[in-house]
């Protein structure tokens, strides 16, 4: 009774002071329009569609961990005597970043966890990134009209890598030092300009007293901020496009279903934002990353074995390492080829995956919007394309850490480069055949059950002595969703005479569609989903089989 | 006297001079040379030797030959000193098990005194490095960060920055130094063994030697402490990635999984 009197004369009275201060912003900046058209925007629910969200965070934990580091971090390579804490580099040379690193490492309070949480969460960052972009390739969720979309992702995920390189060469230590002279020794290989360029870069000779204080406001300030606005981006055009959604009843291309974002996703992504944030801290207190200590100040005239980049870079050190030392010398210049090759396909491999929505729009020639995801299986040969480049990159993965796998599996250095010099052109091959073999396998899988029903283990002996199984129909819920997919008929040429007799002109990109679309979309490319006529015949015919 | 003078041209003289001095020096080098002690040292080390060569003809003849001089199978141990032995027999390299890119450490089969015979008869086969002593190799009052830096630039080439072990060419590698005794750190770096080049004290003194074993105590054994908690092998970044995507990633992922699967219920209203 006396909530309904105090809530009565508060009507009457003044407005609550919460009230007064949105109606106050919203005077200014419109608010409460942007609130209603947002804040009901609908959210589906699956796991995978919390990658992105993974790699938001990681970036958010990155940026703040970050402004700490920058705090004490000294972007310099004047040369000091080492007299902190750490014992074993007492008295040694180094300059102001090394030795800031290990101050902040040693000396300043929480330094070294921030410093750890910086590392992991960038490593976490790609490895989210990468399987983000897998999730939306695998399951097409970059076609129409997310295009835009996917190309800043890839953005991101490139721009990322080189932030990492940029951030992890910061302490001037002997590992990423060797990191900079590979760097530095891809861009002299370069012809013509390749000099220039690394002269420009680093400020004349190799090392030089320049990159550390370069590299850090391209990590600090260039980098992240074009990253920040992409990200911006991308987040907008996720609200604009609305997400995609995987087939099911009552899921259409027209609507989402799924959770509003305020309060259910408000409360489930701020959640999250916690979990991932305490997930990375406690990577962070548990295992060690880039013990610069251990590692030493860097100097050109020393080396270590087992110098790889993060593995956000390992395949380019993969590239390198397995590529044989050729060079031509021509009028007194030397193209090094061993080098130069790496760092043409270095772009490509990247590239690969980037393209690949493009290729297939043209192949489909489909302009639809598509807001609902395809099943990998449903889409072989882009599944398989997929797979393949994985595997190239994972190839390319085992070259880079070439010494590792054969130190760790008792293997010869020298078979493994070969194996990744062969399997480079071979497994990307190898692993399209098998993938699209496997999706074709489980499209048969689906229309099986489709048209008999699930199996349900049960054995019948029937009155004559025949033995079977027992199938379960399935659900209607089922069978609309493993039936939903659109099919695509190969794109035909046409006949290229016509009824008089006159020769049409076909050009050669167009043939070249024809067959990638046959590829795709022919016989071999895709097993036909059960039509109703199919599923009426067998299911009002002779009952189960 | 005059018999005597008179004597001094004959052509014998010079002989019968020569043979006195020597008879002089002789008698006077048993006079004085610590005779008794000498003697005794001789026939013990002469023991060990001949306990040395038996134990060679067991377990090493046949691969490196019966005198040491090595076969198609085993190089010739003739010069290669003491400290080897010590090395290959003591982390029990030798006697080898099979031939192959590299002969690996494993269990020492045999006493530090039948290896101690079997340093003094190869070391009897020609000279070489002598087995170096505890204040050669102990790691006390060295300078670690000198260490440090001589390690970064002979040795972590192939030895990794802090000794973890590196890969060579054709299967063989370069072992992890972590828990090998400072003496045979010492020996190996004195005598080069299998692929690792040889430091004799001309290339790095015996005080660098020190300075490099009291690094690798530091920073490669159990007393090695890890500020940033678990070290994933010390391998560098390939560990890590690998411990990011597993760990890092695959525990993102899992947390992904229970929220996702934790949705909120629709109410009737």
């Amino acid at each position: 009774m006396s909530t309904t009197a105090s809530n009565t004369t508060r009507s009457r009275g003044k407005e609550p002071a919460g009230e007064k201060v949105a109606d106050w912003v919203d005077g200014r900046l419109g608010i409460y329009s942007l609130a209603k058209a947002n804040m009901r925007k609908i959210f589906p629910d699956h796991w995978s569609f919390m990658l992105g969200e993974v790699c938001l965070y990681s970036f958010l934990i990155i940026i703040l961990t970050g402004v700490y580091l920058t705090l004490f971090f000294h972007p310099s390579m004047n040369e000091v005597v080492y007299h902190g804490s750490y014992v074993p580099l007492q008295g040694q040379l180094m300059s102001e970043a090394f030795n800031s690193t290990l101050h902040i490492s040693f000396e300043v309070r929480g330094g070294l966890l921030i410093r750890q949480i910086h590392h992991w969460a960038a490593l976490i960052f790609l490895a989210g990134m990468f399987v983000h972009m897998m999730r939306v390739f695998f399951t097409g969720a970059f076609r129409k009209p997310r295009e835009i979309n996917w190309m800043f992702g890839f953005l991101l995920f490139v721009l990322g890598m080189f932030t990492g390189f940029t951030g992890y060469s910061l302490p001037d230590d002997l590992l990423s030092g060797t990191g900079v002279r590979f760097m530095e020794g891809a861009i002299l290989s370069v012809p013509i300009i390749g000099t220039y360029i690394s002269y420009f870069l680093f400020g004349g000779e190799f090392p030089g007293h320049d990159f550390v204080a370069r590299f850090y406001s391209i990590h600090i300030l260039l980098l992240p901020g074009i990253m920040l606005g992409l990200v911006v981006g991308h987040l907008i055009l996720v609200f604009y496009h609305k997400h995609t959604q995987f087939a099911g009843p009552g899921k259409t291309n027209n609507n989402v279903v799924g959770m509003p974002l305020l309060p259910v996703y408000m409360a489930k992504a701020g959640g999250f934002f916690f979990l991932v944030f305490g997930a990375i801290t406690a990577v962070a207190a548990i295992a060690q990353i880039n013990p610069i200590w251990a590692i030493g100040p860097y100097r050109p005239d020393q080396v270590s074995t087992g110098a790889q980049p993060d593995w956000y870079m390992g395949f380019s050190e993969g590239l390198i390492r397995t590529m044989p030392g050729w060079e031509i010398n021509f009028a007194g210049h030397t193209l090094v080829l061993g080098v130069f090759i790496p760092l043409m396909i270095f772009p490509l491999v990247l590239v690969a995956i980037a393209v690949y929505p493009f290729l297939e729009a043209w192949v489909t020639g489909d302009r639809r919007e598509h807001h609902i995801l395809d099943r990998p299986r449903n889409v072989p040969t882009r599944t398989a394309f997929g797979a393949a480049w994985i595997a190239w990159y994972f190839v390319l993965l085992v070259g880079g850490g070439n010494d590792l796998w054969a130190t760790h599996f008792h293997l010869s250095i020298n078979a493994i480069t070969w194996f990744v010099r062969i399997g480079f052109f071979v497994v990307p091959v190898l692993t399209f055949v098998v993938t699209k073999r496997i999706c074709l396998g489980l499209q048969r899988r689906d229309k099986d059950k489709v048209l008999h029903g699930r199996e349900s283990g049960i054995i019948k002996r029937l009155p004559h002595g025949e033995f079977i199984e027992v199938h379960e129909p399935l659900s209607q819920e089922q069978l609309y969703t493993l039936t939903a997919h659109h099919q695509y008929e190969p794109v035909e040429i046409g006949p290229t005479v016509d009824e008089n007799g006159v020769e049409r002109k076909v050009g050669g990109t167009q043939k070249l569609r024809a067959k990638l679309s046959s590829a795709y979309y022919g016989e071999d490319g895709q097993i036909s989903k059960p039509t109703v006529e199919e599923y009426k015949e067998i299911t009002s015919g002779h009952g189960h089989h | 006297m005059k018999k005597l003078s008179a004597r001094r041209r004959h052509p014998l003289a010079a002989v019968v001079v020569l043979l006195l001095a020597l008879a002089a020096t002789g008698g006077l080098y048993t006079a004085f040379a610590p005779a008794s002690k000498a003697k005794a040292d001789d026939s013990a080390q002469s023991l060990t030797i001949e306990e040395g060569k038996k134990l060679y003809e067991v377990g090493c003849a046949s691969c490196h030959g019966t005198g040491g001089q090595g076969t198609t199978d085993g190089p010739s141990l003739v010069g290669v000193g003491a400290a080897a032995v010590d090395f290959q027999v003591g982390t029990g390299r030798m006697p080898a098990q099979q031939p192959g890119a590299q002969i690996p450490r494993k269990k020492v089969i045999y006493s530090q005194a039948e290896i101690d015979q079997l340093a003094a008869y190869i070391a009897s086969l020609g000279a070489g490095p002598n087995v170096p002593t505890k204040n050669q190799y102990s790691p006390e009052g060295a300078d670690i960060a000198k260490g440090g830096e001589l390690f970064r630039t002979n040795c972590a080439q192939c030895h990794n920055f802090t000794g973890k072990g590196g890969a060579l060419t054709h299967g063989k590698f370069a072992p992890d130094l972590e828990g090998v005794a400072p003496k045979h750190i010492y020996e190996a770096m004195q005598t080069g063994p299998q692929n690792m080049p040889s430091f004799p004290d001309t290339t790095l003194s015996s005080k660098n030697k020190k300075d490099i074993i009291a690094y690798l105590n530091a920073v490669n054994s159990d007393e090695t402490q890890n500020p940033g908690g678990l070290e994933l092998g010390g391998l560098g970044p390939v560990s890590e990635g690998l411990f990011a995507w597993i760990f890092g990633l695959g525990a993102l992922i899992a947390v992904a999984v229970w929220v996702a699967a934790r949705t909120a219920k629709a109410k009737k209203s």
